[in-house]
């Protein structure tokens, strides 16, 4: 049996913290090709972090490895205390660029999610009616999923993610070509999450929502962080002449949004 | 072109008239075809899903072999069935030779790879789209199968049908583990072939245009039934 399919034995032990995240020399190969280069990095819970960089930088990449959803090449990922990628895990949750959402109504979609928690039918159905609702849903309730517009699915899927209550939201460029008032939508979800206390980590190309929305960013090329700062100060820099970022693309304030 | 013209009116007349012993012939055809698709379904799903999730060493051979098994000639398997049922076989104790259970056994054998290798393309496609999506929501294999069952039924709806397909038309394999015999195990496709080596032609037209009703009217049905599924993004 694969491992990605063998039952998970220990489930959620929300007394080990999951806190500081620490990533040592990670690396990830295909074949000959070091696609993670010896990333080291180190995140706390509170603050929103965002992964920017250009096409093929590995961002993708590394948000898979750090959900444990790919195995490094080498190196190490240290959710905290917790000892086993995938009770981290079970304590996080990932939003796809694009939305994988079942062949069933949105509702449906939501419950599945539910059932493989151990919450009663009671509990269920109130975090699925605060859920809908949180994220302009609940109209939509008995829709197919698979209909709904590409900001609506996305809507779900953020949805799904969070009636699970994760520690960890990681989101990979949730809201790429939406429309702006689905970005507005969907980003008021993610700083709501953030508000009770999610952890956030999102992988972006749009400068005006990594303004919006970071507290640190993390600049990937070519599968090595060349810039981990506090958004403020990078950008600050990055408006300057001599600033340390015009290479890695960060905007200036004055640039616009993007 | 007579005699062809005669054999059609003849035909609709067996048919409007509602004739016992077509009726006979049909119902047991049916009977045997949905029995053997259905045990068919449940051995063919279970591997399909198996096979098309689980990664193991030996599965690419695996597939092969089933591929190879949809084209297993009737014959052959009635040959083998024959043999296995007949009184100095292994099962010949169950004095099952000739009967419809028979009939259902050898039919069953021809369904079930056609079954387990369709459902195992199209589980195993629906699975690489869910597949880090189930991963990330940590859900279990025994609700992972279920819920990749559930999600293509309206594909392994069809693909259950090509073994009903498969199974309706068959002629070698019932025709010697059945042996055709009247009010027992005469179904439509070998009671086409008898009638036909008799001269009877209506008979066996009437048999061959219900034979062709019936595939339209399954065809027809689950195809209805994919297209509102798939207007509403279900399938």
């Amino acid at each position: 049996m694969p491992s990605d399919l063998r039952p998970e034995r220990v489930l959620t032990d929300a007394a080990q913290p999951l806190f500081p995240l620490n990533v040592h020399q990670l690396v990830y190969t295909a074949g000959t090709q070091r696609l993670i280069d010896g990333i080291d990095l180190a995140l706390e819970q509170d603050s929103r972090t965002i992964i920017m960089g250009p096409n093929g930088a590995g961002k993708s990449l590394l948000l898979r490895l750090l959900h444990g959803l790919l195995t490094p090449t080498e190196g190490e990922i240290r959710w905290g205390e917790t000892p086993r990628m995938d009770q981290a895990r079970q304590r996080q949750a990932l939003v796809f660029q694009r939305p994988v959402l079942l062949r069933r109504s949105v509702g449906a979609n939501l419950r599945f999610a539910l059932k493989l928690r151990r919450y009663t039918r009671a509990e269920r159905e109130e975090r699925l009616r605060h859920i809908l609702e949180l994220a302009n849903l609940s109209h939509l309730v008995d829709r197919p999923a698979r209909v709904l517009s590409q900001g609506e699915q996305q809507r779900v899927a953020i949805a799904r993610a969070l009636v699970l209550e994760p520690e960890v939201l990681l989101l990979d460029e949730p809201t790429v070509s939406l429309d702006p008032a689905s970005v507005e939508v969907i980003e008021e979800l993610i700083l709501a999450a953030h508000r009770r206390g999610t952890k956030i980590i999102l992988v972006t190309h749009d400068r005006g929502q990594a303004r919006r929305l970071a507290d640190e960013i993390v600049f990937l090329e070519q599968g090595r962080i060349v810039e981990h700062s506090p958004a403020l100060q990078l950008f600050q820099q990055a408006g300057q002449p001599q600033g340390v970022a015009p290479t890695k693309h960060i905007p200036s304030p004055l640039e616009g949004e993007g | 072109m007579q005699d062809f013209g005669q054999a059609f009116t003849l035909a609709f007349q067996l048919i409007v008239s509602a004739d016992p012993t077509l009726s006979e012939i049909i119902l047991l055809s049916l009977r045997v075809s949905l029995s053997a698709v259905t045990i068919a379904s449940v051995i063919g799903l279970s591997i399909g899903a198996t096979v098309g999730i689980l990664r193991f060493p030996g599965r690419g051979a695996l597939i092969v072999f089933l591929n190879a098994l949809m084209g297993l000639p009737p014959v052959v398997v009635g040959l083998l069935v024959y043999m296995t049922l007949s009184h100095a076989g292994p099962l010949g104790w169950l004095h099952l030779l000739y009967s419809p259970t028979a009939m259902i056994v050898a039919q069953t054998i021809l369904v079930t790879p056609i079954i387990a290798s369709l459902s195992r393309q199209v589980i195993e496609d629906l699975y690489r789209e869910y597949r880090e999506q189930f991963l990330s929501l940590g859900v279990p294999p025994k609700t992972a199968v279920a819920a990749l069952l559930w999600d293509a039924r309206y594909s392994l709806l069809t693909v259950a049908l090509a073994g009903f397909g498969r199974a309706v038309a068959e002629v070698g394999a019932v025709i010697i583990v059945g042996g055709n015999i009247k009010h027992v195990t005469r179904v439509m496709t070998t009671a086409i072939a008898l009638e036909t080596s008799k001269g009877d032609l209506a008979l066996a037209l009437a048999l061959g245009l219900i034979l062709i009703l019936i595939a339209l009217s399954v065809n027809t049905t689950v195809s209805l039934l994919r297209l509102s599924a798939s207007n509403s993004a279900y399938a």
